[in-house]
Protein backbone atom coordinates (compact mmCIF):
# COMPACT_ATOMS: atom_id res chain seq x y z
CA UNK A 1 0.00 0.00 0.00
CA UNK A 2 2.57 2.39 0.91
CA UNK A 3 5.05 1.74 -2.12
CA UNK A 4 1.89 1.88 -4.29
CA UNK A 5 1.95 5.96 -3.03
CA UNK A 6 5.69 6.08 -3.17
CA UNK A 7 5.39 5.68 -6.96
CA UNK A 8 2.30 6.85 -7.78
CA UNK A 9 2.26 9.98 -6.43
CA UNK A 10 5.15 11.55 -7.91
CA UNK A 11 3.94 10.30 -11.15
CA UNK A 12 0.88 11.54 -10.95
CA UNK A 13 2.25 15.40 -9.95
CA UNK A 14 4.41 14.55 -12.77
CA UNK A 15 2.02 14.18 -15.21
CA UNK A 16 -0.11 17.19 -13.72
CA UNK A 17 2.82 19.58 -14.71
CA UNK A 18 3.17 17.56 -18.18
CA UNK A 19 -0.26 18.53 -18.72
CA UNK A 20 -0.06 22.24 -17.76
CA UNK A 21 3.22 22.51 -19.85
CA UNK A 22 1.76 21.16 -22.70
CA UNK A 23 -1.86 22.99 -22.33
CA UNK A 24 0.74 26.54 -22.17
CA UNK A 25 2.53 25.17 -25.55
CA UNK A 26 -0.31 26.03 -27.37
CA UNK A 27 -1.66 29.07 -25.95
CA UNK A 28 -0.77 32.94 -27.30
CA UNK A 29 0.74 34.79 -24.56
CA UNK A 30 -0.20 37.85 -26.38
CA UNK A 31 -3.64 37.46 -26.60
CA UNK A 32 -4.96 39.05 -23.35
CA UNK A 33 -8.76 38.32 -22.11
CA UNK A 34 -11.00 41.43 -22.57
CA UNK A 35 -12.75 42.38 -19.35
CA UNK A 36 -15.09 44.15 -21.12
CA UNK A 37 -16.73 40.61 -22.96
CA UNK A 38 -20.76 40.25 -21.23
CA UNK A 39 -20.45 44.06 -21.06
CA UNK A 40 -21.86 47.49 -21.86
CA UNK A 41 -19.69 48.54 -25.42
CA UNK A 42 -18.06 51.99 -23.87
CA UNK A 43 -20.26 54.98 -25.05
CA UNK A 44 -17.95 57.05 -27.78
CA UNK A 45 -18.85 59.97 -30.18
CA UNK A 46 -16.59 60.19 -32.76
CA UNK A 47 -16.04 62.20 -35.80
CA UNK A 48 -16.95 60.28 -39.02
CA UNK A 49 -13.81 59.96 -41.67
CA UNK A 50 -15.60 60.87 -45.14
CA UNK A 51 -17.76 63.41 -43.17
CA UNK A 52 -16.31 65.69 -40.91
CA UNK A 53 -19.47 67.57 -39.70
CA UNK A 54 -21.25 64.46 -39.06
CA UNK A 55 -20.75 61.99 -35.43
CA UNK A 56 -21.40 58.62 -34.88
CA UNK A 57 -22.36 57.19 -31.49
CA UNK A 58 -22.87 54.00 -29.66
CA UNK A 59 -26.49 54.83 -29.04
CA UNK A 60 -27.02 55.46 -33.29
CA UNK A 61 -26.29 51.80 -33.23
CA UNK A 62 -28.50 50.44 -30.69
CA UNK A 63 -31.08 47.25 -32.01
CA UNK A 64 -28.54 46.25 -34.72
CA UNK A 65 -25.85 43.40 -34.26
CA UNK A 66 -22.88 45.32 -35.17
CA UNK A 67 -19.01 45.00 -35.13
CA UNK A 68 -16.10 47.34 -34.38
CA UNK A 69 -13.57 46.93 -36.17
CA UNK A 70 -9.86 48.92 -35.08
CA UNK A 71 -7.17 49.45 -37.89
CA UNK A 72 -5.34 52.03 -39.20
CA UNK A 73 -3.12 52.42 -42.60
CA UNK A 74 0.12 51.95 -40.77
CA UNK A 75 -1.01 48.62 -39.33
CA UNK A 76 0.47 45.79 -41.65
CA UNK A 77 -2.01 43.02 -40.38
CA UNK A 78 -4.77 44.95 -41.32
CA UNK A 79 -3.95 44.05 -44.81
CA UNK A 80 -4.29 40.36 -44.63
CA UNK A 81 -8.03 40.55 -42.83
CA UNK A 82 -9.11 43.48 -45.08
CA UNK A 83 -10.24 40.98 -48.17
CA UNK A 84 -12.14 39.32 -45.72
CA UNK A 85 -13.82 42.16 -44.24
CA UNK A 86 -14.93 43.55 -48.03
CA UNK A 87 -16.19 40.03 -48.43
CA UNK A 88 -18.09 40.58 -45.37
CA UNK A 89 -19.49 43.76 -46.25
CA UNK A 90 -20.89 42.59 -49.55
CA UNK A 91 -22.11 39.65 -47.82
CA UNK A 92 -24.14 42.43 -45.69
CA UNK A 93 -23.79 39.59 -42.78
CA UNK A 94 -23.81 43.14 -40.08
CA UNK A 95 -22.83 46.29 -40.38
CA UNK A 96 -18.70 47.21 -39.66
CA UNK A 97 -18.24 50.62 -37.81
CA UNK A 98 -14.43 51.01 -38.59
CA UNK A 99 -12.40 52.89 -35.72
CA UNK A 100 -9.26 54.38 -37.74
CA UNK A 101 -7.06 54.39 -35.03
CA UNK A 102 -4.04 56.79 -34.35
CA UNK A 103 -4.00 57.21 -38.15
CA UNK A 104 -4.02 60.46 -40.63
CA UNK A 105 -7.23 61.00 -41.86
CA UNK A 106 -5.79 61.30 -45.89
CA UNK A 107 -3.99 58.46 -45.44
CA UNK A 108 -6.38 55.98 -44.20
CA UNK A 109 -8.93 57.19 -46.96
CA UNK A 110 -6.68 56.54 -49.45
CA UNK A 111 -5.96 53.33 -48.03
CA UNK A 112 -9.86 52.57 -48.30
CA UNK A 113 -10.01 53.68 -51.57
CA UNK A 114 -6.92 51.27 -52.58
CA UNK A 115 -8.52 48.35 -51.16
CA UNK A 116 -12.13 48.96 -50.85
CA UNK A 117 -14.23 50.24 -47.91
CA UNK A 118 -15.79 47.67 -46.02
CA UNK A 119 -17.41 50.05 -43.27
CA UNK A 120 -20.81 51.20 -43.32
CA UNK A 121 -18.97 54.30 -41.11
CA UNK A 122 -15.77 55.53 -40.49
CA UNK A 123 -15.05 57.09 -37.07
CA UNK A 124 -11.58 58.45 -36.33
CA UNK A 125 -9.84 58.38 -33.37
CA UNK A 126 -7.23 60.15 -33.67
CA UNK A 127 -5.78 59.97 -30.04
CA UNK A 128 -6.44 56.55 -29.11
CA UNK A 129 -8.56 57.45 -26.49
CA UNK A 130 -11.57 55.84 -27.22
CA UNK A 131 -9.17 52.62 -28.04
CA UNK A 132 -7.69 52.69 -24.48
CA UNK A 133 -11.68 52.69 -23.43
CA UNK A 134 -12.59 49.71 -25.13
CA UNK A 135 -9.05 47.96 -24.36
CA UNK A 136 -7.26 47.95 -27.46
CA UNK A 137 -3.61 47.22 -27.12
CA UNK A 138 -2.85 46.43 -30.34
CA UNK A 139 -4.20 46.67 -34.07
CA UNK A 140 -6.52 45.37 -35.67
CA UNK A 141 -9.19 44.05 -33.27
CA UNK A 142 -12.64 43.54 -34.07
CA UNK A 143 -16.07 43.67 -31.37
CA UNK A 144 -18.77 42.14 -32.35
CA UNK A 145 -21.52 44.24 -30.29
CA UNK A 146 -25.64 43.04 -29.69
CA UNK A 147 -28.50 44.47 -30.07
CA UNK A 148 -28.43 45.72 -26.68
CA UNK A 149 -24.94 46.97 -26.83
CA UNK A 150 -22.99 44.51 -25.41
CA UNK A 151 -19.90 43.18 -26.29
CA UNK A 152 -20.20 39.85 -27.04
CA UNK A 153 -17.13 38.96 -28.93
CA UNK A 154 -13.17 40.29 -29.16
CA UNK A 155 -10.97 39.10 -31.80
CA UNK A 156 -7.30 39.97 -30.72
CA UNK A 157 -4.75 40.11 -34.17
CA UNK A 158 -6.45 40.04 -37.78
CA UNK A 159 -10.11 38.19 -38.40
CA UNK A 160 -8.88 34.65 -39.80
CA UNK A 161 -11.43 32.97 -42.41
CA UNK A 162 -11.96 30.48 -39.37
CA UNK A 163 -12.79 32.85 -36.83
CA UNK A 164 -15.02 34.25 -39.07
CA UNK A 165 -16.57 30.49 -40.21
CA UNK A 166 -16.69 29.13 -37.07
CA UNK A 167 -17.07 32.03 -34.48
CA UNK A 168 -18.05 35.47 -35.56
CA UNK A 169 -20.55 34.53 -38.24
CA UNK A 170 -22.77 31.95 -36.09
CA UNK A 171 -22.64 34.32 -33.53
CA UNK A 172 -23.87 37.18 -35.40
CA UNK A 173 -26.33 34.97 -36.35
CA UNK A 174 -27.72 34.08 -33.19
CA UNK A 175 -27.62 37.56 -31.95
CA UNK A 176 -29.43 38.95 -34.73
CA UNK A 177 -32.44 36.33 -33.88
CA UNK A 178 -32.58 37.98 -30.14
CA UNK A 179 -34.87 40.35 -29.81
CA UNK B 1 31.15 99.93 47.50
CA UNK B 2 30.23 97.12 45.37
CA UNK B 3 33.21 95.41 43.58
CA UNK B 4 31.06 94.29 40.46
CA UNK B 5 29.29 97.73 39.58
CA UNK B 6 25.75 97.26 38.05
CA UNK B 7 23.88 99.83 37.24
CA UNK B 8 21.75 101.57 39.44
CA UNK B 9 19.94 104.57 38.42
CA UNK B 10 16.71 104.73 37.16
CA UNK B 11 17.80 105.85 33.26
CA UNK B 12 20.25 102.45 33.25
CA UNK B 13 16.99 100.48 34.53
CA UNK B 14 15.15 101.73 31.53
CA UNK B 15 17.82 100.96 29.70
CA UNK B 16 17.96 97.70 29.98
CA UNK B 17 14.12 96.67 30.22
CA UNK B 18 14.60 98.64 26.26
CA UNK B 19 17.54 96.47 25.44
CA UNK B 20 15.71 93.00 26.32
CA UNK B 21 12.08 93.76 24.84
CA UNK B 22 14.36 94.73 21.65
CA UNK B 23 15.72 91.56 21.83
CA UNK B 24 12.64 89.47 22.61
CA UNK B 25 11.18 91.39 19.93
CA UNK B 26 13.94 90.57 17.30
CA UNK B 27 13.17 86.65 18.92
CA UNK B 28 10.22 86.72 18.02
CA UNK B 29 10.31 88.15 14.61
CA UNK B 30 13.16 85.34 13.69
CA UNK B 31 10.76 82.92 15.13
CA UNK B 32 7.96 84.13 12.78
CA UNK B 33 10.39 84.06 9.56
CA UNK B 34 11.04 80.93 10.38
CA UNK B 35 7.72 79.52 11.20
CA UNK B 36 6.74 81.13 7.71
CA UNK B 37 9.51 79.26 6.22
CA UNK B 38 8.66 76.17 7.61
CA UNK B 39 5.37 76.84 6.87
CA UNK B 40 6.14 77.67 2.96
CA UNK B 41 8.19 74.27 2.48
CA UNK B 42 5.34 72.03 4.02
CA UNK B 43 2.77 74.09 1.61
CA UNK B 44 5.47 73.72 -1.21
CA UNK B 45 5.07 70.05 -0.33
CA UNK B 46 1.62 69.38 -0.31
CA UNK B 47 0.62 71.14 -4.17
CA UNK B 48 0.41 68.49 -6.31
CA UNK B 49 3.68 69.29 -8.77
CA UNK B 50 7.03 68.01 -7.10
CA UNK B 51 4.60 64.97 -5.87
CA UNK B 52 2.71 63.96 -8.72
CA UNK B 53 5.54 63.12 -10.80
CA UNK B 54 7.10 60.26 -8.48
CA UNK B 55 3.79 59.43 -7.51
CA UNK B 56 2.94 58.18 -10.77
CA UNK B 57 6.66 57.02 -11.03
CA UNK B 58 5.73 54.78 -8.78
CA UNK B 59 2.60 53.70 -9.86
CA UNK B 60 3.89 52.94 -13.66
CA UNK B 61 5.63 50.96 -11.98
CA UNK B 62 3.49 48.47 -11.08
CA UNK B 63 1.49 48.63 -14.11
CA UNK B 64 1.83 46.65 -17.36
CA UNK B 65 2.77 47.74 -20.81
CA UNK B 66 0.63 45.29 -22.70
CA UNK B 67 2.66 45.63 -26.07
CA UNK B 68 5.80 44.88 -24.86
CA UNK B 69 4.34 42.48 -22.15
CA UNK B 70 7.64 41.93 -19.82
CA UNK B 71 8.09 45.91 -19.46
CA UNK B 72 6.10 48.69 -17.12
CA UNK B 73 4.47 51.08 -18.13
CA UNK B 74 7.18 53.33 -16.94
CA UNK B 75 10.23 51.50 -18.93
CA UNK B 76 8.34 50.91 -22.13
CA UNK B 77 8.44 53.28 -25.02
CA UNK B 78 5.75 51.62 -27.04
CA UNK B 79 3.35 53.84 -28.48
CA UNK B 80 0.06 52.34 -26.22
CA UNK B 81 2.32 52.78 -22.81
CA UNK B 82 2.69 56.66 -24.17
CA UNK B 83 -0.75 57.12 -24.22
CA UNK B 84 -1.64 54.93 -21.17
CA UNK B 85 1.25 56.94 -19.19
CA UNK B 86 -0.80 60.17 -20.50
CA UNK B 87 -4.33 58.47 -19.06
CA UNK B 88 -2.98 58.29 -15.94
CA UNK B 89 -1.21 61.31 -15.16
CA UNK B 90 -4.56 63.05 -16.48
CA UNK B 91 -6.91 60.76 -13.81
CA UNK B 92 -4.23 61.67 -11.03
CA UNK B 93 -4.20 65.76 -11.98
CA UNK B 94 -8.10 65.45 -11.89
CA UNK B 95 -7.38 63.81 -8.34
CA UNK B 96 -8.09 60.47 -8.76
CA UNK B 97 -6.77 58.04 -5.95
CA UNK B 98 -3.96 55.21 -7.17
CA UNK B 99 -6.76 52.89 -6.57
CA UNK B 100 -9.30 54.17 -8.70
CA UNK B 101 -6.48 54.30 -11.48
CA UNK B 102 -5.88 50.95 -11.47
CA UNK B 103 -9.54 50.40 -11.25
CA UNK B 104 -9.59 51.78 -14.28
CA UNK B 105 -6.90 49.88 -16.34
CA UNK B 106 -8.43 46.67 -14.61
CA UNK B 107 -11.60 47.64 -15.91
CA UNK B 108 -10.27 48.35 -19.55
CA UNK B 109 -7.97 45.31 -19.92
CA UNK B 110 -7.96 42.71 -16.99
CA UNK B 111 -5.97 42.00 -13.88
CA UNK B 112 -3.10 41.85 -16.38
CA UNK B 113 -2.20 45.39 -16.30
CA UNK B 114 -0.77 44.63 -12.58
CA UNK B 115 2.42 43.31 -11.50
CA UNK B 116 1.33 42.01 -8.70
CA UNK B 117 -1.85 39.85 -9.10
CA UNK B 118 -4.85 40.42 -6.38
CA UNK B 119 -5.55 37.57 -4.02
CA UNK B 120 -8.73 36.49 -5.90
CA UNK B 121 -10.28 32.67 -5.97
CA UNK B 122 -8.91 32.25 -9.44
CA UNK B 123 -5.17 33.34 -8.54
CA UNK B 124 -4.87 31.09 -4.83
CA UNK B 125 -2.81 28.71 -6.46
CA UNK B 126 -0.62 31.01 -8.06
CA UNK B 127 -0.76 32.69 -4.21
CA UNK B 128 -0.45 30.03 -1.79
CA UNK B 129 0.85 27.06 -4.29
CA UNK B 130 4.27 27.53 -3.59
CA UNK B 131 3.92 27.45 0.08
CA UNK B 132 1.97 24.01 -0.75
CA UNK B 133 4.89 22.46 -2.50
CA UNK B 134 7.04 23.87 0.55
CA UNK B 135 5.17 22.50 2.93
CA UNK B 136 4.81 18.77 0.96
CA UNK B 137 8.51 18.91 0.05
CA UNK B 138 9.06 19.82 3.96
CA UNK B 139 7.06 16.68 5.03
CA UNK B 140 8.94 14.24 2.65
CA UNK B 141 11.77 15.14 4.07
CA UNK B 142 10.81 14.64 7.56
CA UNK B 143 9.26 11.16 6.68
CA UNK B 144 12.20 10.10 4.85
CA UNK B 145 14.49 11.13 7.34
CA UNK B 146 12.64 9.36 9.84
CA UNK B 147 12.72 5.85 7.87
CA UNK B 148 16.49 6.11 7.47
CA UNK B 149 16.83 6.92 11.57
CA UNK B 150 14.39 3.83 12.22
CA UNK B 151 17.13 1.55 9.70
CA UNK B 152 19.91 2.96 11.46
CA UNK B 153 18.79 1.66 14.91
CA UNK B 154 17.62 -1.63 13.73
CA UNK B 155 19.38 -4.67 15.69
CA UNK B 156 20.64 -6.18 11.86
CA UNK B 157 22.08 -2.94 11.00
CA UNK B 158 25.62 -3.91 9.83
CA UNK B 159 28.45 -4.40 12.83
CA UNK B 160 30.82 -1.63 12.33
CA UNK B 161 34.76 -2.56 12.27
CA UNK B 162 35.41 -1.67 15.59
CA UNK B 163 32.65 -3.54 16.86
CA UNK B 164 34.40 -6.37 15.18
CA UNK B 165 37.68 -5.46 16.13
CA UNK B 166 36.98 -5.07 19.94
CA UNK B 167 35.23 -8.79 19.69
CA UNK B 168 38.37 -9.93 18.37
CA UNK B 169 40.72 -8.59 21.29
CA UNK B 170 38.00 -9.66 24.14
CA UNK B 171 39.00 -13.29 22.31
CA UNK B 172 42.47 -12.90 21.91
CA UNK B 173 42.88 -11.85 25.78
CA UNK B 174 40.89 -14.78 27.32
Amino acid sequence: MRSAWKWSLPLAIFVALIVFLYIGLFRDPREVPSPLIGKAAPAFSLRELHAPGKMLTTADMRGKVWLLNVWASWCESCRVEHPLLVQMARENIAPIVGLNYKDKDDLGKAWLAERGDPYAVSVVDADGRVGIDWGVYGVPETFVVDKAGMIRYKQIGPVTADALQNKIVPLIRALQKES
Amino acid sequence: MRVHSMPQNDDARTLIAKTIVMRARSLLAGCAILGALVAATAVAQMSPAPNLDTRLKHLELELRCLVCQNQTLADSNAPLAEDLRREVRELAVAGRSDNEIRAFLTARYGDFVLYDPPVQRNTWLLWFGPFVLLAGGALMWWRIGRTSADELVAPDATPTDERDAAARGQALLK
